[in-house]
Order: C-alpha cells, then structure tokens, then sequence
C-alpha cells in the first residue's frame, strides 16, 4: 500500500511538471463547453425562400407578404422564371422555391383548384422536411382567412387545435441537450487519451522495462496510472459543469451525487479501455488511432446528435455494450428531467456491469504481456 | 533523380509496414460511412408516446388511433391522470403526451373547434419538436376531412414540392461530403505532420539533411505517400457511396478528382506548416487536432448547418478551408454542377492553398539555414 502511494505521487508529480499536460487539463474542458456547446445545434432558424411570381396579382402578393411576414421565411429572390428559380437551388442561393402559377388568383376565385409548386434543396433533409412544413401551414392558415372572409365558407369551420407545450426545457433550447452530452465526450476524452498516451509513453521510451523489475506489483502499478486519471476526470467534470452553469445558466433538477455516482462508474469503464488500447498499441501515435477509431464508434452511435430510439435495431443492440450510450442518457435525465435513482437503476446497474468487465478484462490483457 | 526516388520507395516502405496505422486508415472512413449511412438518422420513427384520454368518445378514440397507425408512434402508456405524466417523462420511455380534454368529441361537433395539448419531452429539443410536428400534421389531417365534409365546392389550395438533389431525404447525402473531407484532413494534415516531426524528434532529419538529397525533394519524398493514400481514400469513399447507398457523382468525376487532388495539396501545405513550427510529435498532434479536426468536424457543415449556428461561428468558419470544400463536394457530387458554380470557392482554396506552400517553404528555409551554418 506504501508503495502504491509513491507511485501515485510520483504520477501527480509528472503531471504537475508537463506544462503541456497540466495546461490541457485546465484548458479542455473550458474550451470545449464554450466551443462545442453553442455551435452544435439542429434548430433550422431561417430558409431562404425564392418566390417566382407567374400570376402578379393582388392575392399572389398577399401571399408572399404572407411568408415573408412569418420569421421563418425570408425571401432571398424574385427570379423571372422557372430555369432562373432553379438555378439558384444549384447555386445555394435559395433554399426553397416557390413557385406561383399564372392562374393562381383564378383558382382562388374557383375556376378551377388554385396550385402552388414548391421546389426544396433536400440536400440536408431536415432543413427541406420543416421548411416544407411550415410552408404548408403558412398556405392553410392564407388559404383559410381567404375562404372566410370571401364569406365562401362559415367563420367557424371545424377544426382541433394543437397547442403543443415543452416540459424540462420550455423553449426547446439546445444548449440544454447538448451540454450534458458534451460532458460526457469531455471525460471520455481526458480518460481515454490521456490515460492511454500515459500509459504507452512508458512502452515507447521504454521505461515500463524499469518498472517491471522493481518490486512493484502489477495491480500497484496499474493502479497508479488509472487512480490519478479517475481523479482528473471527475475534476474536470466538476469544471466543465461550473463553466456550462456560468455561461449558459443550465439548470440541475437532480441530485448531483448520483450524477457523479454514475460518472464516476463510468470512467472505471473507460479507464479499462484505455488500458486494453494500449496493450495494443507500442507507439502513441498508434494509439491515438486505435483510440480515435473507437471513440468515435462510440460517440456517434450513443445518440449524441440523434435520439438512438431511432436507430435500426442492430445499432441499438450494439448500445447495450456501448458505455457513452448509457452514460450520456443517464447524463440528460439526471441534469434535465431530475429523474432519480430508481428511473435510471437499470441503466446505472447495465453501467456497472461493463465498467466491471472491461477493467478486469483489461487487467487481464496487461498481465499476459508484461 | 534516381536517388529521390529510392527515396519515395523508403517513405511508402515505411507507411506499408505499419500495417496497424493503415488499418485504421482504411477502416475509419469505412466504419463512418456506415454508421452516418445507417444508424445516425435524423429522423424519427417508433417513438414511445403517451395518452391521457379524459373524452373517452368516438373522437377521440379515432384519433388515438391514427396515432397508433403512423409509423412514427408506438403508444407505450394509457395514463389516468395528468399527475402520471411526470413520472412517465423521468423513465424516459416517451417522448409526448397526447391530452384531450373532457367533451373533446362533443365540443369538436357542436362548436367546430376543440383543443388537444401536447406535452412533448424538451431535454430532446429535436425529438420534440418532430414528434409534436408528426402528431399536429395527423390531427390537421383528420380536421381538413371534417372541413372538406363542410366545404367541399370551395377552393383548396394544394402545394406541391419537389424535392430536388435527394428526393427520398436520406440523411447520407449530408454526410459522405463530410467524411470525405474528415478523411482527407486527417490523413494528409495530421499524418505528414507527425511523419515529419517524428524525424525531428527522433534526430533523423539531421541525417537526411546531410544526405545528397536536395531539402525540397526530402519534403516532396515524405509527403508524396500521403498524397497518394489520400486520393485512394477518396477513390474508396466514392466507390463505398455508390455501392452502399447508391449515391453515384452526378457532376464530372475528373472535377471532383481534381478538387480533391487541391484540397489534399492544401492538407499537406498546413502539415508541413504545422511540422516546421513544432518539434515535438504530441504537439503536432494537439495541434492538428484543434485546427484541423475540429473545424471539419463542426465548422464545415457537414452535420450542423452553419446558418443555424451563432453568426460568429460563420465568419470564424469563411477563413477555415473546410467549409470550402463541403460545399464543393456537395455541388459537384450531389447536385451535379460544374465549375462555373463553384469556380468561387476553388479560387480560394487555391489561394490558401499557395499562401501555406508560401509560408511553409519560408518557415524551412530559416530552418535549414541554422541547421548546415
């Protein structure tokens, strides 16, 4: 146990002195929240509209102000013709076109039914999905007031209103969804890369040769390598969730004990891998590949960017063994629902279970080679 | 001339044997296209909702059932009260809550107009906002049937949309621009730099230096594997999109080849930069990392549209190359333009392109010059 103490200080000492390494862990977590936070976001805020108006008439106009009066809509262009419209789909100038035809106000005054001809750049699906939606609705809402005060139709047609409400984040911010997830890449980060370069800088200048004639077991010396680690993590998650807090004013609902319950059960897990990459790696330049590769498996199938509900079933079953998965919902519903120990024990227990089994697992790669 | 190439021939020896390295460079793009291609969808399909029924009537039972239906949905909870809807939320299992209120029937067809809440999860902003877009859409269409069985003579405007460059809205056309461009950074920015600060470090440049080789054909040696890796990814990538997703390059596949062919220069140009001004392999790394890597990732937009994004991000984003080249590579490849269209954003990848040739054969010069004096 004495033992296991210098090696722990002699661990705390070499990470006081790289100015590099002590830099970056100050410097990682308050860059990331203030970089990452804000610029992730799928909120479609404004499409650039093209109208092409062929009919020019009282009610087309009414129409266009119409869209242009919803802050959603801006319209980007008034091309003369259809060609012309579509060229600025090629060119990105517009994001949605729309097109009037020549017998638009006839058909409102029922000729024949009025059309309208939308064309969308559906390169980026859901931008062309919402705007095409809110276009719809913008011409029932038109296409209502227009009937009713025609006196074509009852003032009162019948129809349900939606009025649609947002617990735990009113105002569908999204820095509220996004932060506990950039925690949970943070202490992926820091645990992963950094414990893993740590330990394959040893095999690399070959220091570990030294290590392995002393009288230092192997559980003492894996243990100080992974011990100082766990301790940065949880400071850096500390850090990272007071910056969020100051800058983006996050609200907790949880208990922040079972927050760091699980975030600590977690980095176990990851601490594990760490130590299994490196068993696998003799450079750390190699290790900062293997590493990469999997982290990024990891991140983007846990449901980071996109609910995991969604995904195909094989994606799904591969989350069962996928820490950032369970972390990362865990993280959500803790920091934003106040869900509590019970809503999340099989999650939390799924958790411990894979921290378990890839740590021992791992311990028992690094035996075999030493 | 001989010399040199015996040279080359040493530099690709050494990137073939580390078989370890090659893997992951092959297999990383591999795995993204898969994982963007099939698991990260943006939209939205079974999610678990919730109903409070207070009507208990026709109506509503009909309308639970279009819920029920639609592909979107799959109705996990009946709740009794509104008192449950909090502890269904904390579970996570649903996504919304459909509420109708008492009468909701009776109201609907004596008054014409009722009003049914949704509560939707907002920890999952997008999620919420698709699922109550889903459920507004399946109500407005039961309602527009209700109004057209009033008015059917009257005038009903009907939108059409045509959905241009990706008509089936698959997610992937976002993405392979975007790995190709990850890819390429990574292999010819992040790999030569390392390459050549690990000579550094290792003392070796020193030896290489002395050797008959002139300085630019060492550089020209050490970068022309990468170069070459560079573009059998692309060449991979391409063919991966096309036989997995049937996403074929719809514009000129010499222009395309071409681009690239300017953005990996443009990739090895930052390398050699990065390699000059560090001496130390992690810090290549750190650097590249934060400079290159990160900026492809989030600044191109490639997942995140940059228009969505606080306005700082976009003009810090117009002096990144990567925004460039998404934007070239979704043209060319996706909608099928050519250079007139783009002929913009290759003038300034060309132009970056130049200043960091400029500036890193600058930056070796002083280097060398204290190396044989």
């Amino acid at each position: 146990m004495r033992k296991l103490l210098f090696l722990l200080k002699k661990e705390f000492r070499q990470i006081r002195r790289n100015p590099f390494m002590a830099r970056a862990i100050i410097m990682v977590p308050i860059i990331q929240m203030l970089i990452l936070v804000p610029a992730i976001t799928f909120e479609v805020k404004r499409v650039d509209l093209a109208v092409t108006d062929n009919d020019r008439s009282p009610a087309s106009r009414e129409l266009m102000a119409k869209l242009s009066g919803s802050s959603f809509f801006r319209i980007s262009a008034t091309p003369g013709n259809y060609n012309k419209a579509e060229a600025l789909l090629f060119s990105g100038e517009a994001d949605m076109v729309l097109i009037i035809p020549d017998d638009f106000s006839e058909g409102l005054a029922g000729v024949n039914a009025p059309r309208l001809q939308v064309l969308a750049d559906a390169v980026n699906p859901t931008t062309a999905q919402l705007g095409w939606s809110y276009l719809t609705s913008v011409v029932r809402d038109y296409n209502r007031e227009v009937m009713i005060s025609r006196g074509t139709a009852p003032a009162a047609l019948p129809g349900i209103a939606v009025s649609p409400r947002f617990w735990y984040n009113p105002t569908l911010n999204y820095k509220h969804y996004m932060l506990p997830g950039v925690l949970v890449i943070l202490i992926t980060a820091i645990g992963l890369l950094m414990a893993g370069l740590n330990l394959v800088k040893e095999k690399e200048t070959g220091t570990i040769e030294q290590i392995n004639v002393t009288p230092v077991k192997k559980w003492e010396l894996i243990a100080s390598k992974v011990i100082p680690f766990f301790i940065i993590g949880l400071v850096d998650l500390a850090l990272g969730l007071t910056v969020g807090w100051i800058a983006f004013d996050i609200p907790f609902e949880g208990s922040l004990l079972l927050f760091f319950a699980c975030a600590a059960i977690f980095l176990v897990g990851v601490l594990g891998l760490a130590l299994f990459f490196s068993t696998m790696a003799s450079t750390q330049q190699q290790f900062l590949f293997i590493a990469f590769f999997f982290v990024m498996i990891f991140i983007l199938m846990s449901g980071i960017f996109t609910p995991s509900e969604s995904m195909p079933r094989w994606a799904q079953q591969f989350n069962y063994v996928n820490p950032v998965a369970y972390l990362m919902r865990i993280n959500r519903m803790v920091m934003l629902k106040g869900s509590g120990f019970y809503d999340i024990a099989r999650d939390m227990a799924a958790l411990s279970v894979l921290a378990v089994t890839f740590i021992t697992f791992a311990i028992m790669a690094y035996r075999k080679r030493a | 001339m001989k010399r040199f190439m015996a040279f080359v021939r040493k530099e690709f020896l050494h990137i073939f044997r580390d078989y370890r390295t090659l893997i992951i460079l092959f297999g990383l793009p591999a795995m993204q296209i898969l994982i963007f291609g099939y698991a990260v969808r943006t939209d939205l399909t079974n999610a678990g909702i919730a109903v409070l029924d207070n009507a208990h009537d026709e109506v509503s039972a009909e309308i639970i059932g279009k819920l029920e239906a639609s592909e979107f949905f799959e109705i996990k909870f009946h709740l009794a009260s509104y008192d449950a809807i909090d502890a269904a939320f904390k579970q996570g299992k649903i996504k919304e809550v459909v509420i109708f209120p008492e009468n909701f029937g009776a109201s609907l067809t004596r008054e014409g107009n009722a009003t049914v809440s949704i509560i939707a999860d907002g920890s999952e902003p997008n999620t919420a906002s698709l699922v109550t877009g889903y459920t507004t859409a399946i109500l407005n269409d039961y309602s527009s049937t209700l109004t057209r069985q009033v008015t059917s003579a009257l005038p009903v405007i009907n939108p059409e949309v045509k959905m241009y460059f990706n008509p089936n809205l698959e997610s992937h056309f976002m993405f392979v621009p975007g790995v190709i461009t990850l890819i390429l950074i990574l292999v010819s920015a992040l790999m030569t730099s390392v390459t050549i600060v690990r000579e550094k470090e290792f003392g070796t440049m020193e030896v290489l230096l002395v050797s008959p080789l002139k300085p630019w054909q060492i550089i020209i040696g050490k970068v022309a594997p990468y170069f070459f890796l560079s573009l059998v990814n692309v060449i991979v990538i391409l063919l991966m999109a096309w036989f997995v997703f049937g996403l074929p390059v719809r514009g000129s596949v010499a222009l395309l080849i071409a681009e690239c062919m300017l953005y990996i220069l443009l990739g090895l140009a930052i390398g050699i930069l990065v390699s000059s001004s560090v001496d130390k392999m992690e810090n290549a790394i750190f650097i590249s990392f934060l400079t290159l890597m990160l900026p492809s990732l989030l600044l191109s937009g490639f997942i995140f549209p940059i228009e969505n994004m606080p306005k700082i991000y976009d003009y810090v984003s117009m002096i990144l190359p990567p925004r460039w080249f998404v934007e070239i590579i979704r043209t060319v490849m996706i909608k099928g333009g050519g250079l007139a269209v783009i002929w913009k954003e290759t003038l300034i990848l060309a132009l970056m392109t130049l200043f960091f040739i400029a500036l890193s054969a600058k930056k070796f010069k002083v280097r060398l010059g204290e190396g044989t004096k």
